[in-house]
């Protein structure tokens, strides 16, 4: 683990460089473009969670002065059944498109069913009551089990089930069965002396970003359009926004605002295409920005899941075999995360004999989009209480029955690959020796420790480095600023040139200024981008070097970079003094401008592990739970900039605990959000949480220069169970289904 | 309905502006004077992302008809960041942690000023998110500058520069 590598900027924390404008609000966001005559568009929504649209009527609204556009389903292309989204989210473009507007059915209550641009919001609201609408109202179907069941309502009536053992004799609402594992499970089971099984629930919960959905787009006559709008991904906008509006990829620019939040729900487009379609009918500019409640109603939210754990271990701890059966809630639309719940659902441990079966299911409820390591925290919620519920019944410690089975280098991932250097071990070990572990506990407070893991993607990326005139530099890449990584770009590209960070400006580009780069999202973008701008200053040294070598008449491998200079290579008799780059930079007006560029597919994403603990208080009088203290331990290959690290580790921490204990969609018998607002969703806010100790572990990951390995995703897989392990520590009464909520904890205390 | 006429004092400059009775104070300071520095995060007043001072009190511009502000003094994020009245509390804000999710962090840099100007020695409450950055800033802002001995909203003396701290131990 250690190495003798001192670095002098990464590591170090200084000021981001985005930052002045954030807190002064000088930063634009989503809702904060305008153009010249530009219109307010708005959607209107399905007031039914399941019905045929017999008939649309938009002449109301188009009657309207002031009014100059509307659309409908009827006016958007026919997309072929083929494209695969791709990115972190799942599903097919044709469902894409019908999810940002409704062809034929509403599948969901708040499913757009036509949108209006009228030169103010007053006149578009007015015309969106214009809109006449016929539904023929059909059952709901709201839960799994529903969906399910034998004579279930169908939302899509030619949906086969792929992957059963038989193939599907007739429609359902299970969109496909995935099923994974290794070694011979039953013989695994036999070899147990003791195995549990017991079953998971937990609700569907938002991501939660503090900013809506937003964005102004613009076609002009020649067929051009421009979209402004906050997005994690504005290539992927652009490719999903060419697929649904009939648009070539070329003909489309996505200028990417400041982003405020967007935890995988803005991997996926839903005005979009819908400006696009209304500006090109008005020929005028629209903006379309999302209320709270239609942000509730109609983005997001994360897979409502239920999953069924079976383990087997000897009396000394050992995990013999384990076995998942998962189902996740889809929402409207093919596409629930429930492939990496499999993949994930075991991966901390290295157990010979698993098991994993997930099924994607239909229900009438917003189609789900990634939030955060999407799959992975309803998984490893459910295994991670079930490795506590062994280790209770074996009377082991949390950590000691987890050290017993952890996965380490060399063992096989149990979804394939051979895991390279992983830091699972070291985390444990740190929480055993972390001094919040060993606090006392009082009467009515509990310990509850779990492990949270995520793969970590890497891909297309590019990344150019200008040298300006007087040695500063500006370092264009495409990835939309989320969580600091401007700061850790200037921090990476500060440590190959050599000159200081404060000299350095990203910029994030749009996707005509930019190379293309794959969505902020998979905790890719310090990996990957990182290694586009590392690759993109080492070309600017080489040309450097290559220019400094013709000036001092030698040959190029005679010059060597050290601190920010070119120097003659020791060994080598050349009698020349450091040129620095400050001097090389101001000689690019006789030898021509100095730029440097990479565009890669960066393979060797290393995987992310952490370990969680709390301390947590029940009131037996109301069921209100209370966090006392929150230490979350990563491993984070190399922090570039520690001090995003542990805000990344303390948000997922946050949004972890929100989880565990309040957050949850409430529906009525019809299918209607009942808690669309923050006042009744509520997320945890400052004076719900104690400080959250972080602790960053640094395993190197040997495919990034400087051993970065992604660190946003893994930190919110932790907390669900790491809650539920204390709450259960409390209370001795093992609650399985989340929320932890006052009136659930309540319930299940009366009954225990 | 006919517009309503508004005087009013936003940000010390004397403002007139035209709203419809039903506006709320954000849309008018959002759309009609473009100050976009007050951002829209709920519209019912449960997230304070659009927080702003008026005649010095915090208020949910979101809950706010515009036509309410008529004679009152409106301070939004761009009156507390201009100038060197408040950079100290931002750059602290930027110094002790990091500022993800920002479109809320306009409004809670005013929400601080507000704690600052009655609250003179805030404890470093433990919090979450960027919530933690602005409690640790809070206090370190209360300081009276070394060299002027004014608060530090009223003190003139140019923020020092950030430093990088130096390099970390890996484990």
């Amino acid at each position: 683990m250690s190495d003798a590598v001192q670095y002098k900027f990464v590591g170090t924390r200084p000021v981001r460089p985005d930052g002045v404008d954030k807190v002064t609000g000088r930063a634009n966001f989503g809702a904060d473009f305008t153009l010249p005559g530009m219109l307010h568009g708005l959607v209107l929504r399905s007031p039914h969670a399941h019905a045929r649209i017999k008939s649309i009527d938009l002449s109301g609204a188009l009657a309207i002065s002031g009014v100059s556009a509307a659309v409908s389903g009827a006016d958007f292309p026919e997309v072929e059944d083929s494209g695969e989204m791709g990115g972190e989210g799942g599903g097919s473009i044709k469902d894409l498109s019908a999810n940002c507007m409704a062809r034929g059915k509403a599948l969901y209550h708040g499913h757009a069913v036509a949108a209006v641009a009228a030169t103010s919001l007053k006149k578009a609201r007015e015309a969106l009551a214009a809109i006449k609408v016929e539904y023929e109202v059909l059952t709901p179907v709201l839960s799994l089990d529903e969906a399910m069941a034998e004579d279930a309502p169908l939302l899509d009536e030619e949906l086969m089930t792929q992957g059963l053992a038989e193939p599907a004799t007739k429609p359902g609402n299970i969109v496909s069965r995935t099923v994974m594992g290794r070694g011979d499970i039953a013989k695994g089971f036999e070899e147990a002396d003791i195995v549990l099984e017991e079953t998971y629930h937990t609700p569907t919960v938002h991501q939660g970003y503090i900013e809506p959905h937003a964005c102004l787009a613009t076609v002009n006559e020649g067929g051009q359009s421009t979209v402004w709008c906050c997005t994690q991904g504005p290539f992927e906008v652009r490719s999903y926004c060419a697929a649904v509006c009939a648009m070539s990829i070329g003909s489309i620019r996505v200028i990417p605002s400041e982003i405020g939040g967007g935890f995988g729900g803005k991997t996926t487009v839903y005005l979009e295409p819908v400006a696009l379609m209304l500006s090109k009918k008005a020929g005028r500019p629209v903006k379309m920005t999302m209320s709270r409640e239609e942000v509730f109603r109609a983005s997001g939210p994360a897979s409502a899941a239920r999953t069924t754990i079976k383990a087997g271990a000897k009396r000394d701890g050992t995990i013999t075999a384990m076995s998942a059966h998962m189902a996740y809630e889809a929402g409207a639309f093919a596409g629930s995360p429930v492939v990496p719940g499999c993949m994930s659902v075991f991966s901390s441990y290295n157990v010979p004999n698993l098991a994993m079966e997930g099924f994607d299911v239909l229900v009438n409820k917003p189609k789900v989009a990634a939030y955060r390591a999407p799959g992975a925290p309803q998984a490893m919620y459910a295994s991670e209480c079930m490795v506590n519920e062994l280790a209770k019944a074996l009377d082991m410690d949390p950590v000691e029955i987890r050290l017993k089975n952890a996965t380490d280098e060399g063992d096989a991932a149990p979804y394939g690959p051979t895991w390279g250097p992983i830091g699972l071990k070291q985390c444990l070990e740190a929480a055993k020796a972390h001094p919040n572990y060993q606090q006392a506990l009082s009467e009515g407070q509990g310990r509850g420790l779990a492990v949270g893991f995520w793969f970590n993607i890497g891909f297309q990326s590019s990344a150019e480095v200008h040298v300006n005139e007087d040695g500063t530099v500006t370092v264009i890449e495409g990835n939309p600023d989320i969580g600091g990584s401007r700061a850790s770009m200037a921090i990476m590209a500060a440590e190959e040139l050599g000159i200081p960070y404060e000299n350095i400006r990203v910029q994030i580009a749009d996707t005509e200024n930019a190379g293309y780069t794959m969505v902020t999202g998979g905790s890719r973008t310090t990996f990957a981008t990182g290694m586009a701008v590392v690759e993109a200053a080492r070309d600017v040294i080489s040309q450097a070097k290559a220019r400094v070598a013709k000036l001092w008449q030698v040959d190029a491998d005679m010059v060597d970079w050290a601190d920010g200079q070119a120097v003659p290579k020791a060994g080598m008799n050349v009698d020349q003094k450091p040129m620095s780059f400050a001097e090389i930079a101001a000689k690019t007006g006789s030898s021509g401008p100095l730029l440097g560029k990479a565009s890669l597919n960066a393979r060797g994403a290393g995987p992310g592990f952490s370990v969680n603990f709390c301390d947590v208080e029940v009131d037996r009088r109301t069921g209100k739970v209370d966090v006392l203290r929150f230490t979350a331990i990563q491993d984070a290959g190399r922090a570039i900039h520690p001090s995003y690290v542990e805000g990344q580790m303390q948000g997922g921490a946050v949004q972890g605990i929100g989880w565990a204990l309040n957050e949850e969609y409430v529906y009525d018998a019809n299918g209607v959000q009942q808690n669309a607002g923050f006042l009744d969703y509520r997320v945890p806010v400052a004076s719900d949480l104690p400080m959250i100790d972080t602790e960053i572990v640094e395993v190197p990951n040997p495919a990034h220069p400087y051993g970065v390995r992604g660190v946003g995703e893994t930190p919110i897989v932790a907390p669900l169970a790491a809650v539920g392990n204390a709450v259960a520590d409390a209370t001795g009464v093992r609650i399985r289904d989340l929320p932890l909520s006052p009136p659930n904890v309540l319930a299940a205390l009366d009954a225990a | 309905m006919p517009k309503k006429h508004v005087s009013t004092r936003i940000n010390g400059q004397e403002t007139e502006f035209l709203c419809s009775p039903e506006q709320s104070m954000l849309e008018v300071l959002r759309d009609t004077l473009q100050l976009t520095g007050t951002k829209e995060g709920c519209s019912t007043g449960d997230c304070g992302a659009c927080s702003v001072l008026l005649d010095g009190t915090l208020v949910c511009s979101c809950l706010m008809f515009a036509a309410e502000a008529e004679g009152c003094e409106v301070t939004t994020i761009e009156g507390i960041a201009s100038g060197t009245t408040c950079i100290r509390c931002s750059r602290n804000s930027l110094r002790t942690r990091h500022c993800n999710a920002a479109c809320a962090h306009p409004a809670s840099l005013s929400q601080a000023r507000r704690f600052l100007m009655r609250i003179p020695t805030l404890t470093s409450r433990a919090s979450a998110t960027g919530w933690l950055a602005i409690y640790a800033a809070a206090p370190a802002t209360t300081r009276l500058c070394a060299r002027c001995r004014t608060p530090p909203w009223k003190c003139a003396t140019p923020p020092q520069h950030p430093t990088s701290s130096p390099p970390r131990k890996t484990s």
